[in-house]
């Protein structure tokens, strides 16, 4: 099935001996110079690309205390070295995070500092070429920005802050990856990652509508309608989901679930055609003007519709992009009723807390459940409002849902818990082999969890990490089916109908 | 005074205005560059009482290396005494600085002689993991042995100072309060001495320009000195 070893199941995570240049081969597509032009950046990478290069280098660097600070202080303790799952799974040194930083950091110290200039090598300090830049493309395209990283650096130090500077940087030479830039462009025209246009979502969001009547009605339910609304002024809750929600398996089923819960507490909302993805690459690429303007249209429609609030689904960076960025790229939102943005989860488990849902928690016994912590949502923001709510509340949602919760390797979870392998932008077929490997260590303590608990469900809040995970199951042996939403299986136990008992 | 100790002198508030010139510059830098976005790293404190509480074990303690396997325990152990170590040997050379000698630098002098006594060892430790371990090997600089070399050479000559070739105290301490108080004296008749201080003297003018500023570095880490409260407060980017 793959041209490349898939790392072994043995439950265990094994640090691997140094292996330099063992991910060198794996690199993305880089995007055209017509799509780099119409993002605004160099078309392609030209004879002055060493001065565009600084110059954009000193741009970050007056913009960015995190780039700045960071360059200066990292100690080469090591502590962060053996923390990477790319690290693990390659051994390629390159994707030890320090090493990946001393990408950057030995540029900083020829351009930027008095040693480097005066004494360079003796300095580590190295001159741009065009080997240096190409292992910049390999290497900041490996990184997925997932923080783990920081937790264990004595200074917080985060890499995936280089890694967004490294892509701006290249890409104002024109040098960029396809995948991303593409999605970028898309968001920005469109609205949305996948390109649909307004008639697509409609009807997508109709079928959706269809399917849960189909199987209600296979449970022997009927006249519930369950609606997902489009584009509904004075709706209570504008829902914005990423838009792999609308057609991707088993995202869908997520989606599924939200217009249940919505339906089942009587909240009136609605999706919208404007405001059609949560996700925003723009993050990725450390673009701080497109992820605004990607940002921006969520904000337009919350206004336009004239909702009360805005409510995020199931999705790691979006969530990160919503709750931590958007009040600074597009607020305040003082023309909102309610704190916004909302978590989906945070809502859901309001509802039951208030005895709104009614659960039957038998649906789910085929299942033993497990969740992974997405990073994003561990180490970039929470959900709730207590440090920590962000690994509780999809827990207790679940518990609320399900019987049978088992728990990975505390070691790997809530702050310590590791990438999926396909997120930050490394979500692309051609580099199918680092997301497989990528992934190696979390399936690792799925694969310990099933062997001692039998668990067979592998619950999600991440669009990334969902379609991540499904495509890398089937490499690992397992059933894409495992692989699904905390959301799906609120869908499964959601008892439907008229509320008397509740 | 002769000339040797004129040079001495001078080199010495020359070491020292690069080292508070060029720190301060540093801090006024990295104060100047802004934080466009919220990017505290979770689960983080949401009021500023949390982020002075997330602090200070990662000063005091350097939380985080904890969070690691052995070869962060170990890391820990050796930059832990390091630090405390240091600290205490730097609090006992205030005697020489301050007359009368304040109370709290007397009771320590114990203490701060065992400290000097252990440094080395924790030096060790940091040098020897560097080249033992495959991943150090690899990320080191020639700027990691640099400074590990050259506070070790602080130390050793710190050491014989002590122990060896015993040196006259009073005026030692005659030299370093003529500094201090602007009122340059006669440098004192010793080679080691002559070695202690210059190497000092060069760890002074490194340090702003090298990893060293970590120092500070850990105080203002925008990862961990954020409050994590977007929502409720707009974080404003001054550049946008
Ligand atoms: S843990 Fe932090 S200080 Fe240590 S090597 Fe990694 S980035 Fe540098
Ligand atoms: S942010 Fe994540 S992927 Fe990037 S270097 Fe750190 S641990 Fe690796
Ligand atoms: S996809 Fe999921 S696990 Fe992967 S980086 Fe994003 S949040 Fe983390």
């Amino acid at each position: 099935m793959a041209d490349f070893e898939v790392p072994e199941l043995t439950g265990e995570i094994i640090i691997p001996k140094v292996s330099p240049g063992a991910s060198r081969h794996i690199q993305q597509f880089k995007a055209k110079p017509e799509l780099m032009e119409e993002l605004k950046f160099s078309a392609e990478k030209g004879s002055d690309w060493k001065e565009k290069f600084l110059l954009a280098m000193e741009d970050i660097l007056k913009k960015y205390k995190s780039v700045r600070v960071f360059l200066d202080i990292c100690v080469r303790c090591g502590s962060c070295a053996d923390k990477c799952h790319y690290f693990i799974a390659t051994g390629d040194p390159r994707n030890m995070p320090v090493y990946r930083q001393e990408l950057m950091r030995s540029v900083y110290r020829k351009y930027f500092t008095p040693a480097g200039k005066l004494i360079g090598g003796l300095a580590s300090a190295k001159e741009l070429d065009d080997d240096l830049l190409d292992e910049w493309f390999t290497y900041f395209y490996q990184c997925s920005e997932c923080r783990r990283c920081s937790v264990f650096c004595p200074y917080g130090i985060d890499t995936a802050e280089i890694t967004m500077a490294a892509r701006e940087i290249m890409a104002r030479i024109g040098v960029a990856s396809k995948y991303n830039y593409e999605i970028v462009n898309k968001a920005m025209t469109l609205g949305n990652n996948l390109g649909m246009i307004p008639v697509a979502l409609e009807s997508t969001w109709e079928f959706v509508e269809e399917e849960i009547e189909e199987k209600l009605e296979e449970v022997g339910i009927t006249g519930v309608g369950v609606k997902l609304p489009v584009d509904v002024e004075g709706a209570d809750v504008l829902l914005v989901t990423p838009s792999a929600d609308f057609f991707a398996e088993p995202h869908i089923y997520s989606l599924e679930g939200y217009a249940k819960v919505f339906h089942q507490a009587g909240i009136s909302w609605t999706l919208s055609t404007h405001a059609s993805e949560g996700g925003n690459f723009g993050m990725f690429i450390g673009n701080y003007d497109h992820m605004r303007t990607i940002n921006k249209r969520i904000w337009d429609a919350a206004r336009d519709l004239k909702v009360k609030k805005v409510v995020a689904g199931e999705c790691g960076h979006a969530w990160r992009a919503m709750y931590s960025f958007s009040n600074t790229l597009n607020g305040p939102f003082d023309f909102l009723k309610e704190k916004s943005p909302q978590h989906i989860c945070e809502l859901t488990l309001d509802l039951i807390k208030k005895g709104a849902l009614k659960l039957d928690k038998s649906a789910n016994d085929e299942f033993t459940v497990t969740f992974h912590d997405s990073c994003n949502v561990a180490r970039a923001t929470t959900i709730g409002g207590t440090p920590g709510d962000q690994f509780t509340i999809p827990r207790e949602i679940i518990n609320a849902c399900c019987n049978k919760y088992v728990e990975m390797d505390p070691e790997t979870c809530g702050e310590k818990t590791f990438c999926c392998g396909g997120g930050g932008g490394v979500l692309t077929d051609e580099v199918i082999e680092i997301r497989v490997k990528g992934a190696m260590p979390r399936m690792q303590m799925y694969s310990k969890i099933k062997e001692s608990h039998g668990a067979n469900f592998f619950a999600l809040i991440c669009a990334i990490c969902k379609a991540q995970f499904t495509k890398v199951f089937p490499y690992y042996g397992y059933e894409m089916a495992e692989v699904g939403g905390v959301h799906q299986l609120i869908s499964n136990a959601l008892v439907m109908g008229a509320k008397e008992e509740v | 005074m002769n000339g040797l100790s004129s040079v001495f002198n001078l080199l010495a508030y020359l070491a020292a205005a690069v080292f508070v010139l060029g720190f301060l510059s540093k801090v006024v830098l990295y104060f100047k560059t802004p934080s466009p976005l919220k990017i505290p790293v979770t689960p983080a404190p949401t009021t500023s009482i949390g982020v002075v509480l997330r602090l200070i074990p990662e000063i005091l303690f350097f939380r985080s290396l904890l969070k690691g396997g052995t070869t962060e325990k170990i890391l820990w152990l050796g930059g832990w005494v390091f630090h405390v170590s240091f600290l205490l040997i730097v609090l006992r050379h205030l005697r020489f600085f301050t007359y009368p000698v304040p109370d709290f630098v007397m009771s320590i002098q114990q203490i701060g002689i065992w400290a000097g006594l252990v440094f080395p060892i924790a030096l060790l430790i940091l040098i020897v993991r560097r080249f033992t371990n495959e991943r150090l090997a690899i990320i080191t600089l020639f700027a990691d042995y640099f400074v590990l070399v050259l506070i070790t050479a602080i130390g050793a000559t710190g050491l014989m100072l002590k122990y060896i070739t015993r040196t006259n105290l009073v005026d030692v301490k005659a030299f370093i309060l003529g500094l201090v108080t602007f009122s340059p004296t006669q440098m004192p008749d010793s080679t080691m001495f002559l070695i202690h201080f210059s190497l000092i003297l060069v760890l002074l003018v490194y340090f702003p320009f090298s990893k060293l500023m970590h120092a500070w570095g850990v105080l203002i880490s925008p990862t961990r000195v954020q409050v994590d409260n977007p929502r409720e407060i707009r974080h404003v980017n001054p550049w946008a």
